[in-house]
């Protein structure tokens, strides 16, 4: 598209204009440094695209922004970038470190689903522990027009993701979206709290959670890294939501993770309201990392 | 858990005891390894530039002889220059000589104001026996309204809330009123959390800060954030010239490089240290703590302490 090529003739104006020479990798680091792209992942990109340009097989700028566009959009491009909606109802678990998004996120897919789908929503309240949590999600249920179960504050949030679960399959819902209390992933006692939520779920449905996802405040820096290895670990991470892109952090740190670790984004947050959640694009979130 | 950064640094200065000064060279060298190291703890970019520039200046030449070695002492000028960067008298909240004392929270979304909000009432209330009033001002997240309240109420605070039919501008300032009539000695004051790029909301900000004279303007930020602080923290100071740091889930392992961004470009103190989610996770913030952090050497440390 014609923003797209604008943009990228921005991005070569900045970064490749002039010879190229030690400063012009400078440059490149130090712009995938300030997007948090992180110093591992940064100087295997930078190195990458150096030793193209050494051998020859890149000459001038435009040639040299076209290649980088496409070094970072395959390093964001891995594994399943889909949801998969075939299950029978489909269960999908949001988890996260605190004020990440996950209750805004869930009431944000609980509209798509039903709105643009057509599919019929459950939404589960397993955010028994912060203060109001469970109203937040019951004013979400209610913008979104799906219904919701509750528990008590203070009760086991996995008895909540049952009851959703057994709630969803009587009323035949397409789709079960589970909110979870935030945690950080240092704290053991809540990390195992969430492995034995996704038993629970297992034991209502088998191979239920069939998607668990991880929000990732785009303003996260290097330690979006950790938050992503150790939720992996304990709760089986398919996807990465990555939010709040609509500040002017460049959210680069998914870039790390799905290098590192392999896990895709596959939605990203871009507001407050019911509408902005968008599907990942690795094109778009390339192109926009560097502008 | 943390890489130690003097033992890279040695291991990077390892024959510069015999000869016992530091050459441009050696600091260069070890500069590369702080410059990763500021970096991998998200200290800003620009930041890192500047504050290893100024610690090469003292690095150079100096003398190396002693007990330390060379790479435990450049890490000791290191976290000297960080902990005075950061440091400098941490005035704390102050207090109007005519009550009630306003304080303004702000910040960008879900990064803990209104836990912050309940925090600093207790600690308020624990620390100098004050009557503490909190005011409901976000009235756009679902059930904002309802978590002040609940919090609120177990920091031992009043709240004041009109739910969320109102202008949060007209929420002030009737709630200023209010902690005026009843004479409470503080009002804090929550706000929803807003974009720095978000001109209505920034301007509503504004708007707020006119109506109650604030006497502290807190901003909160969150530990984990990457390069973007310094955007958000200039563009904030821009906006209502805020008067101080809260610093947010230092609980976790984020190493927490922003406080020295947000620091660095702003010249305000952090003032409070938010440590988790109970509401007595809460303290004075304390720079040379940061600062190790930051290096990710707590053991080193003790160690030069001994030394
Ligand atoms: N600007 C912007 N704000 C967002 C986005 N997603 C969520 N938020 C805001 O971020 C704040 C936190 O969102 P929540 O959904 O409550 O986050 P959470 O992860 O459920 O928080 P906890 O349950 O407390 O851990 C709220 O103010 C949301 O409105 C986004 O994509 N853009
Ligand atoms: N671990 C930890 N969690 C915290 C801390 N401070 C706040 N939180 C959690 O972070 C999440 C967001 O906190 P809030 O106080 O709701 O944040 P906020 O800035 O008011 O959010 P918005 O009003 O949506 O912008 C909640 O889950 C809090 O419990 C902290 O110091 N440590
Ligand atoms: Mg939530
Ligand atoms: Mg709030």
């Amino acid at each position: 598209s014609k923003t797209r090529e604008a943009l990228g003739a921005e991005i070569q104006a900045t970064l490749f204009e002039g010879d190229v020479d030690e400063e012009t990798w400078e440059r490149l680091e130090e712009a995938l440094i300030m997007a948090d792209v992180g110093a591992t992942t940064t100087a295997k990109v930078v190195g990458q695209l150096e030793q193209e340009a050494e051998s020859g097989g890149l000459e001038g700028g435009e040639a040299l922004s076209r290649r980088l566009q496409e070094l970072l959009a395959d390093i964001a491009r891995t594994g399943q970038d889909r949801i998969d909606l075939r299950h029978d109802p489909t269960v999908i678990l949001m988890v996260g470190v605190n004020g990440t998004g996950k209750t805004t996120t869930l009431g944000k897919i609980a509209w798509h689903l039903r709105n643009e789908l057509g599919k019929s929503v459950m939404l589960g309240a397993a955010d028994t522990f912060r203060a109001a949590a469970t109203e937040q999600l019951q004013g979400w249920a209610e913008r979104a027009g799906v219904p919701i179960v509750t528990g008590p504050e203070g009760s086991d949030p996995g008895a909540v993701a049952w009851d959703a679960i057994v709630q969803g399959r009587a009323q035949g819902a397409d789709v079960v979206l589970i909110d979870t209390a935030g945690r950080l992933h240092t704290q053991d006692d809540l990390m195992a709290e969430l492995s034995k939520v996704r038993r629970v779920i297992a034991k209502q449905l088998p191979d239920a959670p069939h998607e668990t996802l991880l929000t990732v405040d785009a303003t996260t820096g290097q330690n979006g890294l950790r938050q992503a290895r150790l939720f992996a670990e304990a709760a089986e991470v398919d996807g990465i939501v990555l939010t709040k892109l609509d500040g002017t952090a460049k959210g680069g740190i998914a870039l790390a993770i799905a290098g590192e670790l392999g896990i895709p984004v596959k939605l990203i947050g871009v507001g407050e309201a019911l509408e902005d959640l968008r599907p990942f694009d690795a094109d778009d979130f390339a192109q926009a990392l560097l502008s | 858990m943390f890489d130690a950064l003097s033992d890279k640094l040695q291991a990077t200065l390892s024959d510069v005891r015999a000869r016992g000064t530091l050459t441009e060279d050696d600091i260069n060298k070890a500069m590369r390894e702080i410059r990763l190291a500021l970096l991998e703890a998200d200290v800003n970019f620009k930041v890192v530039k500047s504050f290893t520039a100024n610690v090469k200046e003292r690095a150079l030449g100096a003398d190396v002889l002693g007990q330390l070695n060379p790479g435990q002492q450049v890490v000791k000028i290191v976290s000297d220059e960080l902990t005075s960067l950061m440091g400098g008298a941490a005035a704390g909240v102050s207090f109007s000589p005519r009550p009630p004392t306003v304080i303004l929270m702000a910040g960008l979304q879900g990064s803990g104001k209104t836990t912050a909000t309940a925090k600093l009432a207790r600690h308020l209330r624990e620390q100098n026996g004050s009557s503490v009033a909190v005011a409901a001002c976000d009235v756009y997240r679902p059930a904002a309204v309802d978590q002040l309240v609940k919090v609120g109420a177990q920091a031992g605070a009043t709240v004041y809330e009109q739910g969320t039919d109102r202008d949060p501008v007209d929420i002030a300032g009737w709630a200023l009123d209010r902690a005026k009539q009843e004479g409470k000695d503080v009002l804090i004051v929550d706000t929803s959390g807003r974009l720095h790029v978000d001109e209505r909301l920034m301007d509503e900000l504004v708007r707020i800060r006119k109506v109650v004279r604030p006497h502290t303007i807190l901003l909160v930020v969150d530990a984990m954030t990457g390069q973007d602080a310094v955007n958000v923290a200039e563009q904030f100071a821009q906006a209502v010239q805020f008067d101080g740091v809260v610093m947010t889930k230092l609980d976790g392992d984020a190493r927490g490089g922003a406080a020295l961004s947000v620091k660095a470009v702003t010249g305000k103190p952090i003032l409070f240290a938010s440590t988790g989610e109970k509401l007595d996770q809460f303290e004075r913030f304390h720079p040379d703590r940061m600062a190790q952090r930051i290096l990710g050497m707590g053991d080193v440390m003790s160690l030069i302490e001994k030394a």
